[in-house]
């Protein structure tokens, strides 16, 4: 007994009981960390494509995508093909027993095309058709040739698209003035003005983007013309437009530099391009840029906000009943549930204000909703009021910091409490100040749950801030990481093929949350530095 | 002609904090450009005596008062007289150097900024005159704009000296100014506030003997809230008057 209590007493075991509980949490966070890197790292490396011929003769072609017992026969395994070809069959994937296999190759001339529908599609290139010749794979350069055409084509579709964007822009004064036609209607008011309004309207839109329209037809018709014939694996021949590729890739024959270049360029087009094939391919640009534009208004809303409230309780207010429940009411705050935030975001925000704001300033196009729906605006708010607690602990204990002989100071100077709290408080409480934005930033850029209620959509035709006045647009619904994570990891059609993108969506939002942190740390290190040598 | 006013008087003066009276009756002048040391034991009261004369008392908990606390012959209390010109009027210097997280130059310019003084060459004049009143001008002046937390602590003791002189006061309190200092740096500041007592009334509470025999003119020994004794310093430690005063300065208590 008093062995044990002598045990206990020189301390050994719970030194070794402390050491174990921080190497849980490291093991933990390297474990998440390493998952996350290597998968999403290998997500964009090309792999081989491989051509699998079975027993009952039949073959496929695709890329082995992992391997596991074989449930039927214990003790050899099956291997799962991902095959692609949707456009052809919808499975993307196809579980083939090592006991079916007859022969495995590599096939050299494999193909692995990029498309913008269908996902990928795996085949044997055999000719290129262009408009004014043909490009055999057995006598002539297919692959110099495909990567000219397809490097013209893709110009195509960029001015194509520019063009189809030019053209629906000009139909926009028309649609404005019709929503006003609708409004008017609704609250029962003559609209012959209007209708007048909108004849003029679409009169000068049919006089600009008739031209258009024709150099239009034209640009489509040319992008018709480029057609890549492959083999499949069953044998047919298939037709791929040269308008529907994005990469044309003869995997097998790459070189290391060649499938390295390839695996950056997808990297590239993973953060800085727009999603395709309902967020399951192409980039996630939108949702980065979502995220960060609504983690930056968050903040520069719940900085000052929870300043101000942290300077009153903490400087102006005497220590009552009062001040103690206003602190015991931020303190559960930080508990509840960001769901409950995001269901007040919308009945406050979004109905209650937003409502206001479209009665008062937008009335002319009500019921259509301006600010009465959710909105990058909305969702900041939401966030700012959900991390809000964060950021006055963090400043009232920053206040708390500050010597009372450097206040005394100031005050024996004749400066008055206000004098003293900006020029000497304020300055001392920084590093604790920017401690509380960098928790809220951390909590604010992790959350997801509020923002589904307040204005994050699947996918955002435009971002909220562009070119055109008023250049920030608040109103606009928006992406972000968190959310596409959640709607391509379970809510796509196809769950297995999009894997990879979510473990990358992950790598992106880990790093974002980190370069924002490390931006905030890095001035509070700066503002540190010069309060470092402080002798009180 | 009467005399003119003492730079510090007060008259009957009871201060206390909740139910606790600290100082029981005090009648003290204070003569214009001189030291005078408030020497006695911890807890006697004197740098509450001393707080009172800029009302730095008043922000404290339960603070009550009665008598007069006169500065030039104003009662400090006089409602036409502003807490804070009152404070321009009377410099303050603390116990362990409290530099402000700024510059040497905004130390400096902090008073001045506040009342409203806004032109460069004035306040160019300004930091001079103060920084070489705290005998501080030569081993700054290079570095001005450097933050203040970076000189050691007697530069720094010696920049709050500074920042009280930039707003012409004409009394300077200093409450223990070098119980955080260590010899060299004590003596620089005693070197620095001998010079400052031509010009200003010094008024300094400390705990060191010798230190108040040194450079105080006068001495006056408080004990547990009371004046025992008031008078010239050379005069009260070769011949106190008081029994408590002698057990005090021989070193019998305290």
């Amino acid at each position: 007994m008093s062995a044990l209590r002598g045990w206990l007493a020189e301390g050994t075991s719970q030194r070794w009981l402390t050491v174990a509980a921080v190497l849980l949490s490291l093991g933990m966070i390297a474990g998440l960390v390493t998952l996350v890197v290597q998968v999403s790292a290998s997500a964009f490396w090309p792999g081989e494509v491989v051509e699998l011929t079975l027993a009952d003769g039949n073959r496929l072609l695709g890329e082995e995508a992992g391997r596991q017992d074989d449930p039927l026969s214990p003790g050899r395994e099956r291997v799962r093909m991902k095959v692609g070809n949707r456009d052809l069959d919808p499975a993307d994937f196809r579980w083939v027993r090592d006991s079916q296999v007859t022969a495995r190759r590599l096939p050299s001339d494999a193909w692995l095309l990029e498309r913008r529908e269908y996902g990928p599609f795996y085949g044997y290139a055999r000719r290129l058709v262009l408009a004014d010749r043909t490009v055999e794979a057995t006598t002539g350069d297919l692959r110099g040739e495909l990567g000219r055409a397809l490097a013209e084509s893709i110009r195509l579709v960029e001015d194509e698209r520019a063009l189809f964007t030019r053209v629906a822009s000009l139909h926009e004064p028309v649609v404005e003035i019709d929503t006003l036609i609708a409004a008017a209607r609704g609250r029962g008011e003559p609209t012959a003005g209007l209708e007048a309004r909108r004849e003029v309207a679409a009169a000068r839109e049919r006089a600009t983007s008739t031209p258009l329209l024709a150099e239009l037809s034209a640009l489509r018709g040319r992008l018709e013309q480029g057609v890549l014939e492959l083999e499949v694996a069953d044998g047919t021949l298939q037709t791929v437009p040269l308008a529907k590729i994005v990469r044309a890739i003869p995997v097998n024959r790459l070189s290391t530099g060649g499938k390295l270049a390839l695996y950056l360029s997808r990297w590239a087009e993973f953060v800085g391009g727009e999603p395709r094939e309902s967020n399951t391919e192409g980039g996630i640009f939108p949702a980065l840029f979502g995220t960060a534009l609504m983690v930056m208004l968050m903040t520069i809303v719940v900085v000052p906000l929870g300043v101000i409230t942290a300077v009153y309780l903490n400087e102006y207010a005497r220590d009552n009943l009062f001040t103690k429940a206003v602190r015991l009411a931020l303190a559960n705050l930080a508990g509840v549930p960001s769901i409950v935030f995001g269901a007040f975001g919308l009945a406050f925000f979004v109905w209650t204000l937003g409502g206001a704001i479209d009665r008062l300033l937008f009335s002319d196009v009500l019921p259509t909703p301006t600010f009465g729906t959710g909105g990058i605006l909305w969702a900041s708010l939401t966030l700012a009021l959900l991390t809000v607690p964060v950021v006055v602990v963090a400043t009232e204990e920053g206040l708390q910091s500050v010597p009372q002989a450097v206040r005394d100071g100031a005050r024996a100077l004749g400066a008055t409490r206000w004098q003293t709290l900006r020029r000497v408080v304020l300055p001392y409480a920084m590093p604790g100040i920017l401690t509380g934005a960098i928790l809220a930033v951390a909590r604010g850029a992790g959350e997801v749950a509020p923002l589904m209620l307040t204005g994050v959509v699947k996918l955002a035709p435009d971002l909220a801030v562009n070119l055109e006045p008023p250049f920030l647009h608040l109103e606009r619904k928006f992406m972000h990481l968190g959310f596409h994570i959640y709607d391509v990891g379970f809510q796509s059609p196809n769950v297995e093929a999009a894997k990879p993108m979510v473990y990358a969506t992950v790598l992106v939002l880990l790093a974002l949350v980190v370069v924002l942190n490390l931006a905030a740390i890095a001035l509070r290190n700066r503002l540190r530095r010069k309060l470092r040598s402080s002798a009180v | 002609m009467s005399a003119p006013a003492p730079a510090l008087e007060t008259r009957g003066l009871v201060v206390g904090f909740g139910g606790t009276e600290v100082l029981k009756g005090i009648e003290i002048a204070v003569p214009r450009r001189q030291i005078t040391a408030l020497v006695g034991p911890s807890g006697c009261g004197k740098s509450t005596l001393l707080r009172c004369f800029n009302r730095m008392n008043d922000h404290l908990a339960g603070f009550f008062h009665r008598g007069e606390v006169l500065v030039g012959g104003r009662d400090v209390y006089d409602p036409g007289w502003p807490l804070e010109s009152l404070r321009f009027a009377v410099g303050m210097v603390f116990q362990k150097p409290n530099p402000f997280p700024l510059s040497i130059r905004d130390n400096v310019l902090f008073g001045p900024t506040i009342a409203g003084v806004e032109r460069r060459a004035a306040l160019d004049e300004i930091l001079e005159r103060s920084l070489r009143g705290a005998q501080l001008w030569d081993e700054v002046k290079d570095r001005v704009g450097a933050s203040a937390l970076e000189l050691s602590g007697g530069q720094q003791q010696r920049l709050c000296i500074a920042r009280a002189l930039a707003s012409s006061p004409e009394i300077l309190l200093l409450d223990e100014p070098a119980s955080a200092l260590d010899p060299i740096a004590t003596a620089k500041l005693e070197e620095t506030l001998v010079e400052l007592a031509g010009e200003v009334t010094v008024l300094l509470v400390t705990h060191n003997m010798q230190q108040a025999g040194r450079i105080a003119h006068r001495t006056a020994f408080l004990y547990l809230g009371e004046l025992i004794e008031e008078g010239e310093t050379t005069a009260m430690f070769s011949r106190p008057s008081e029994k408590l005063t002698e057990d005090y300065l021989t070193g019998r208590f305290g």
